[in-house]
């Protein structure tokens, strides 16, 4: 199990997948978005996405569990 | 006659118009989102309104709201500041429909150097050396590498409507081109509604160097010298100085008298600024005209003894400026470092609580911040939190004494950058003026 974590704080610009979707190692998982910055926040390894934890518009502290990967 | 000046920005750009004003006895009236209701510039103006929620399209880019705020204050004009609205040629032409001076260029000027294509082709015409590359959007990866062959790598690709170095990246080989042509110009169509893409010729070891122009209505139009802004990250400034101590005597009249000769020709009034590329030959290359204030300003304040606003205010109230340029001359060395409230390694954006905020202070020291102690950084705005400017005699007193104050900003809460800042000046590299756009790559990021 992988949990994907916030690099910074600031909110959710998108969110690229879906539950369930199976992703591939340095696949985009969400956009934050935070002082006219937009980081994508990738997947470290592949994997289903068991869990998105966030909505659209969220914000989030650094360090937040954003989704789970299985 | 100028009496009311609303200031259409935040931050301490905003404390920065304000203390001018108060200088000239001009009234102020500041605008503030329900995110800056703590900021210092709030309390300083005469008035303040409330324009909206903290995103910047119901607030600080709300053209209408801040045009009725104009209007039930009486206010003669107003000051864009930089970012937001400053280049916005409806906002421009708005504002001189509603009878409100807008403390800028005419709208037409704005708009012309607000396209890179159109910019490229009127410094052209008076005389002054673009960066090769296309002459129109490149649309296809067919067209770009037909391009490609024509200029050489490296190449420089841009989106066209692009900004904040989104839809940029530099290309070694056909191959790099076709795969970042497609991304990039994806990337632009998501960010701007617009795919369209430009091509330069990249500039290896350049630097970047700016000449500061005042212009009025009368006919007059001077430079200030220039400013040495080659340390950047994100492909955004983070240390700026003045003068530049690679510009000889020869090159700096070249170029102050290109930048007037630009400003001349393109009826320019205000305070602008031209943006070149040097190459290691000590030739100079138009980048763009920005037709507004800059962050940097006050480094070339520091060395000329001229208040840049007050002199926009001037102008704007069609009067002839007062600043000669054989009056002018470069007085010490000034440095200017931005706060930014981000990582120092990653450069990613910490917004937070401010617990504790002292600021150095001394005869030499500049502070323009609008932050204090127990103040919330909301990640709503730019991460740049404050600016601090030194100047001594000459280069090395100015970077002894620009350390000692870093060392001596003690902020708490958040992250900064002032380790990087402390870092990059005592690097021997930027001791010995080796300079250049890729220094942040070359010197700091690969020690991390």
């Amino acid at each position: 199990m992988q949990e994907i974590k916030a690099s910074m704080a600031g909110s959710v610009w998108k969110i690229v997948i879906k539950q369930g979707d199976s992703i591939e190692e340095d696949q985009d998982i969400v956009i934050l978005e935070s002082m006219k910055m937009e980081i994508p926040i990738v997947a470290e390894s592949a994997g289903t996405v068991k869990e998105l934890k966030v909505a659209e518009g969220d914000f989030v502290n650094e360090g937040d569990v954003i989704a789970i990967i299985e | 006659m100028i009496q009311k000046i609303l200031i259409a920005n935040r931050g301490e750009i905003a404390d920065r118009i304000i203390r001018t004003c108060k200088k000239m006895s001009i009234a102020t009236v500041a605008v503030y989102s329900e995110a800056d209701k703590q900021a210092s510039y709030v309390s300083m103006a005469d008035e303040s309104f409330l324009i909206g929620p903290p995103k910047v399209n119901e607030s600080y880019l709300n053209v209408d709201k801040i045009l009725e705020v104009a209007k039930e204050a009486y206010v003669d004009a107003i000051h864009p500041g930089y970012g937001f609205l400053s280049e916005n040629v409806q906002f421009a032409e708005t504002c001189s429909a509603e009878g409100i001076i807008f403390i800028g260029p005419d709208s037409k000027v704005i708009n012309q150097m607000g396209s890179k294509i159109a910019a490229r082709n009127l410094m052209r015409q008076a005389g002054v050396r673009v960066v090769p590359g296309t002459d129109g959007a490149v649309s296809t990866t067919q067209d770009a590498l037909e391009a490609a062959k024509k200029f050489g790598y490296p190449i420089m690709l841009k989106a066209s409507a692009g900004g904040g170095g989104i839809g940029m990246q530099v290309v070694q080989s056909d191959e790099e081109l076709v795969k970042a042509f497609e991304s990039n110009s994806n990337r632009a169509l998501n960010f701007f509604g617009d795919g369209s893409m430009f091509m330069e010729k990249k500039i290896e070891n350049a630097r970047h160097i700016e000449i500061q122009i005042l212009a009025d209505e009368h006919g007059n139009a001077v430079h200030l010298f220039e400013r040495e802004c080659s340390i950047q990250r994100r492909n955004q400034k983070v240390i700026e100085e003045a003068p530049s101590i690679y510009i000889s005597d020869e090159l700096r009249k070249l170029m102050g008298d290109a930048a007037v000769k630009a400003v001349e020709t393109i009826g320019y009034t205000n305070a602008g600024t031209i943006e070149f590329l040097v190459d290691e030959q000590e030739n100079f290359y138009f980048l763009e005209m920005n037709t507004r204030i800059q962050v940097e300003h006050p480094v070339t304040e520091e060395i000329t003894g001229v208040d840049i606003v007050e002199q926009q205010i001037i102008i704007a109230n069609g009067n002839e400026m007062t600043v000669k340029q054989g009056d002018l001359s470069i007085d010490g060395h000034a440095i200017e470092v931005r706060i930014y409230a981000e990582d120092p390694v990653t450069f990613f954006p910490s917004p937070g609580h401010i617990s504790v905020l002292e600021l150095p202070e001394g005869p030499h020291i500049r502070n323009e911040t609008a932050v204090k102690a127990d103040y919330q950084v909301t990640p709503f705005y730019d991460p740049m939190i404050g600016k601090l400017i030194v100047k001594e005699k000459d280069r090395n007193k100015t970077i002894a004494s620009l350390k000692e104050a870093l060392l001596n900003y003690k902020i708490e809460g958040i992250k900064t950058n002032i380790p990087m800042l402390i870092e990059i000046i005592e690097h021997e590299q930027f001791l010995k003026g080796n300079t250049t756009t890729s220094f942040v790559e070359n010197y700091y990021l690969i020690q991390k």
